[in-house]
């Protein structure tokens, strides 16, 4: 996974990164089922490997599919990068081993999840119950954003059709171009 | 197009069943792997494929705008006011056990609702988007 | 043995480099796009890794299972990558407006193009 990320900045070919994106997303998908984590891993192989992809060509058959040049200025970046990934692995050193059932994260409502989802809901999928009923706020502010999203793309290039035929004319073609 | 006959009859043998699976996903989350974020996807990648090998205008008439854009709507739109419900029927917002009887029935009944709510608002919002960007002049 | 318990942490924050790397270091917009993408599914595999306990099993209940995962960071993920999705296209968008009204979709150029005007 790590080996696909570092091709991905490599590669100046857009169409090349794309389909690459879509296989590092597929990787975190096989991942998290590794984890545990079946829902969320459904989710990622559906939306990052395919809506994702899809949204991405889309953009670069509207735009270009190539790179102009790689980056000049390489050691700025890569110093400032390297410099916050010390700092944070420095800050990993407190943090709890993986697996360890005593860490904090499962002592706080985790329990009262697992313990009360069968006699509350009646359901078998904890992850359902909990994103549907015990976090019910969180779930409804996550479709307001998707809804505004959705919104926000159509307001940004949904209606570009009628408006530049239009204005064509009088523009010439330096809005276009 | 005619080179094409392949992908043609390959994708109209795979929609329905794509369908078919979105709407388990849908209604089997509460008990297995799945739920409304997953089958909105499935359901607009459905869509998607249709558009993909059909080309885009055959895919519009099949899912006009208007129709994307009320799915979008009426799922968030669903999930209010299923919270707006509770608060009716006496509970507070979003509390489903007060939807039936039996509490837990009303949690089930809240939850199948709130999923279906999820599920056309993402299924709308991903058909939108996608549509929207086929759409685009070159 | 303290160091191997860590390792989950150190893959996150690798692929989060690599991410913040891109969207620094590239001009192109659609590259950052991908990059921010990158650095968004290295927070994911951290809350993951972190929800894991170890023995456990997916919180799925059943009938003879004691351990199961701490299913709270799925639901957050879960919900995440949707919206993480939802938020690209929007991003996407706007490079097409971008390209639109420039006709470039590096950012040095389009920044050339702001100097001369």
């Amino acid at each position: 996974m790590a080996v696909t990320a570092l091709a991905l900045v490599r590669l100046r070919n857009l169409f090349a990164v794309v389909m690459l994106a879509g296989m590092f997303s597929l990787l975190a998908a096989v991942l998290y089922v590794v984890l545990d984590a079946v829902d969320v891993a459904f989710t990622e192989a559906a939306v990052g490997a395919g809506i994702t992809t899809v949204l991405m060509l889309g953009t670069l058959a509207l735009t270009t599919s190539e790179e102009k040049a790689a980056p000049r200025k390489i050691l700025a970046p890569l110093l400032l990068v390297v410099a916050t990934g010390a700092v944070l692995i420095y800050g990993t050193m407190d943090m709890p081993r993986y697996g360890d059932p005593n860490a904090p994260i499962h002592r706080h409502v985790a329990p009262y999840y697992l313990e009360r989802t069968g006699p509350d809901t009646g359901l078998p999928n904890v992850v359902t119950a909990v994103l549907a009923s015990y976090r019910g706020y969180d779930t409804l502010g996550e479709v307001a954003v998707i809804f505004t999203a959705a919104v926000g793309v159509l307001i940004l290039i949904g209606r570009s059709r009628r408006p530049r035929k239009k204005r064509q004319p009088a523009d010439k073609k330096k809005a276009a171009q | 197009m005619i080179f094409k006959a392949v992908l043609r009859v390959v994708s109209k043998l795979l929609i329905p069943p794509i369908m078919l699976f979105a709407l388990y996903v849908q209604f089997h989350g509460d008990f297995g792997p799945g739920g409304g974020f997953q089958a909105g996807v499935i359901f607009a990648s459905a869509f998607i494929l249709y558009a993909l090998i059909f080309g885009i205008d055959n895919a519009r008439k099949v899912a006009p705008a208007w129709a994307t854009r009320t799915l979008l709507s009426l799922g968030l739109l669903l999930y209010a006011s299923v919270g707006v419900a509770g608060i009716l029927l006496g509970g507070n917002f979003l509390d489903y056990s007060v939807l039936a009887e039996d509490p837990v029935i009303g949690q089930h009944l809240g939850i199948t609702l709130i999923e279906f709510g999820v599920g056309a608002t993402v299924s709308g919002a991903m058909i939108t988007i996608f549509f929207i960007f086929a759409h685009q002049d070159r | 043995m303290e160091f191997p318990g860590l390792y989950n942490y150190w893959i996150t924050i690798v692929l989060m480099m690599v991410g913040f790397y891109i969207v620094i270091a590239h001009d192109n917009l659609i590259k950052k796009v991908v990059g921010l993408n990158i650095f968004q599914v290295s927070v994911f595999v951290f809350y993951i890794s972190m929800a894991k306990v170890r023995g456990g099993t997916a919180p799925i209940l059943d009938a003879g299972i004691e351990i199961y995962s701490n299913p709270l960071p799925h639901v957050l993920i879960l919900t995440a990558i949707v919206v993480g999705v939802a938020t690209t296209a929007l991003a996407l968008a706007l490079v097409v407006r971008i390209r639109n009204a420039y006709g470039t979709i590096e950012d040095d150029e389009i920044e050339g193009q702001e100097d001369d005007a």
